[in-house]
């Protein structure tokens, strides 16, 4: 499929990101196309996570806007960002679980938010969420109470609970061993292909990028703006730039080859 | 276009010893969408070893289809029905079979106790008695680091302690102007009500004054203490704790209480006597402003103020806030130090803190109050 064809779903136009007179990263404009496992890479304070939380409406462009379905969120107002935000499912780099709550009532409180289920199609539907994350039967423990993958996978079940249409990770394989993270790439891979929804996810872990993402944007800290948007493997062969090639296959020093 | 409402039909067929689960119409509206404890029952009749799907009239799904269709299969499975999920639409296949993948945990979980459960007085002791012991190893770790800090040996910062000295003094001073002004003028007007019926208005100036010197200045300061530095002590430390700091201070080699208990009390102890000077200067001046509303000249006022005040008020005052600093500082680092790693034990170490600085204040004001009444001083 070119890419004419496919639905944009998310798109960046010209986005500035600052702080202050502090200038992030510049000219960013890209499209997300629906159905994408869309990865935003690039060294470290380049500036990935910042873009995420523009994307979120967390901080707010310098310049620019972010268009999701064709709707600028940038230029909406609050009621109608939280009504575009209700189809995000958002997991953060620590999970974001309410510790106080079990995984039972994480997963419950967007469902008791913003839906009219019974009492007890919530406990159903719990269950089968926490189940789709192989978290089945842990609904009585809090998240202090089981092991670091295992909270992200419960947050990432707290995320699809309202089966949303656009899902965004903060580096979802952060601090877990190379299997579990492996786990979680195949668990994100399946789900998406399952509930049909667009991910938009912020990693730097290379096995990750080429095992899930078809398309990717890559920021680069030197000169503040993206430098390369495509598919991860082909960036890899045919980037044209030297940066973007090393960093897809972890050669050492800029210049080097390039 | 309109598809009829949710629905299932179980249909069993004795001779091919299958059970067919027939799910028609739109599966979106909660309201409309059947329930598993509504198929529940007729599962539990079946007598037969097999369950397939039809799904040829089924409509829009959603999520609750997905849970639904989770329910029936794990109870069946529960139950030894193979159930075959052919039928099913291509996604929701899908779907139920990562659900299924990892079979469910099963938590040995103690028995809920009922409400009207008592605890065993023993118990209570027990708990009571391990809080005690606790208390003192703390109180006992502080005065070890206190030895250390003595003998030059102790690993407290300098410039901690100049830090948190800035905070609970100079930071202070706003909301002690303003309490002990009212503090003072409320003492005034309870003395002006009683002492003007006996023609003794200008003892006003004898009651704030030694009311001040001697109980109000040093428990109200300390009371504002306790609810600003104190809770901020537990939070600091709470989340030092939650964030693994403290863990890390520990394999520094550093002892935690000389590293950060040991300046923070130290702080509090200098700040609080000065706190409490400051603070008696100001209510003495807001009893002077009910005064002046009574008619006693400000001459009057502080003539008979200066004769009231005596070493002996002054001394006992700040013995007082002395003993105050040390007991708010140890209830606030200690919540604080033993606070749960997450941001509810953070609030529970903070909530701890204030409940139990108070109680220590009131007990030590009284026990303090009562030795100096038999010593006559």
């Amino acid at each position: 499929m070119t890419d004419d064809e496919r639905e944009v779903h998310i798109e960046v136009r010209e986005l500035t990101m600052a702080f202050g007179s502090n200038v992030i990263q510049r000219d960013l404009s890209f499209p997300v196309y629906r159905g994408d496992i869309f990865v935003i890479m690039g060294g470290s304070g380049c500036g990935k996570s910042t873009l995420l939380k523009h994307m979120l409406g967390l901080l707010e462009p310098a310049a620019g806007e972010i268009l999701y379905t064709g709707t600028s969120f940038t230029h909406a107002s609050s009621e109608e960002r939280d009504a575009m935000r209700r189809s995000w499912g958002i997991t953060y780099q620590s999970g974001g679980l309410f510790s106080a709550m079990t995984l039972e009532q994480n997963v419950s409180l967007p469902l008791q938010l913003y839906t009219d289920y019974t009492a007890a199609q919530i406990r159903d539907v719990v269950r089968y969420k926490l189940s789709l994350v192989g978290l089945g039967g842990f609904e009585s423990y809090y998240p202090s109470e089981i092991s670091g993958g295992m909270n992200k996978r419960a947050a990432l079940a707290r995320a699809i609970a309202l089966d949303p249409q656009i899902l965004f990770f903060d580096e979802p394989s952060a601090g877990l061993d190379p299997i579990s993270s492996r786990l979680l790439d195949d668990l994100i891979l399946q789900l998406t292909e399952s509930i049909g929804a667009t991910v938009v996810m912020v990693t730097h872990e290379l096995p990750s990028i080429f095992a899930i993402a078809n398309n990717s944007v890559y920021l680069d800290a030197s000169t503040r703006t993206m430098i390369g948007y495509g598919d991860p493997k082909q960036l890899r062969e045919h980037s044209e730039e030297a940066v973007v090639r090393q960093f897809l296959t972890r050669s050492a020093a800029a210049g080097e080859t390039g | 276009m309109n598809q009829p409402a949710a629905g299932f039909e179980l249909d069993t067929d004795k001779a091919s010893n299958t059970a067919t689960l027939r799910l028609y119409g739109s599966w979106v509206d909660a309201a409309s969408v059947p329930e598993f404890r509504d198929v529940r029952a007729q599962l539990t009749a079946l007598t037969v070893d097999n369950l397939h799907f039809d799904c040829d009239e089924l409509g829009d799904w959603t999520t609750l289809l997905m849970s639904f269709l989770l329910s029936c299969a794990s109870y069946c499975e529960e139950r030894g029905v193979a159930v075959d999920t052919e039928g099913l639409p291509e996604n929701a296949r899908r779907l139920l079979s990562i659900a299924t993948s990892v079979p469910a945990h099963q938590r040995q979980q103690p028995a809920p106790q009922p409400w009207w459960h008592v605890r065993s007085p023993s118990e209570a002791l027990r708990e009571l008695l391990d809080d005690l012991r606790v208390s003192l190893a703390f109180f006992g770790d502080i005065c070890i680091a206190l030895g250390a800090l003595i003998a030059g040996k102790a690993n407290t910062r300098f410039a901690d302690f100049r830090t948190f000295c800035y905070q609970s003094g100079p930071d202070a001073f706003a909301i002690i102007s303003l309490t002990s002004v009212l503090v003072g003028m409320i003492l005034g007007y309870l003395g002006a009500v009683q002492l003007q019926q006996f023609g003794a208005g200008i003892y006003v100036a004898d009651l704030v004054t030694i009311g001040l010197l001697r109980e109000m200045g040093p428990l109200m300061t300390a009371i504002v203490m306790a609810g600003r530095t104190g809770a901020a002590y537990a939070a600091q430390l709470g989340t030092m704790q939650a964030s693994e700091e403290i863990d890390a201070v520990r394999t520094l080699g550093v002892s935690p209480i000389e590293f950060l208990v040991i300046p923070r009390i130290l702080a509090l102890v200098v700040t609080m006597p000065l706190l409490t000077i400051y603070a008696n200067l100001l209510g003495i001046v807001g009893g002077g402003i009910v005064a002046g509303g009574m008619g006693i000249s400000l001459l009057q006022y502080s003539s008979q103020a200066g004769a009231a005040v005596s070493i002996a008020h002054i001394g006992i005052g700040l013995l007082k806030s002395l003993v105050f600093a040390v007991l708010i500082a140890i209830a606030g680092c200690r919540s604080g130090m033993q606070s749960g790693r997450n941001s509810a034990g953070v609030g529970r170490a903070a909530t701890e803190a204030v409940v139990t600085a108070l109680v220590y204040l009131i007990v030590a004001d009284a026990s303090i109050n009562i030795l100096f009444q038999h010593l006559g001083i």
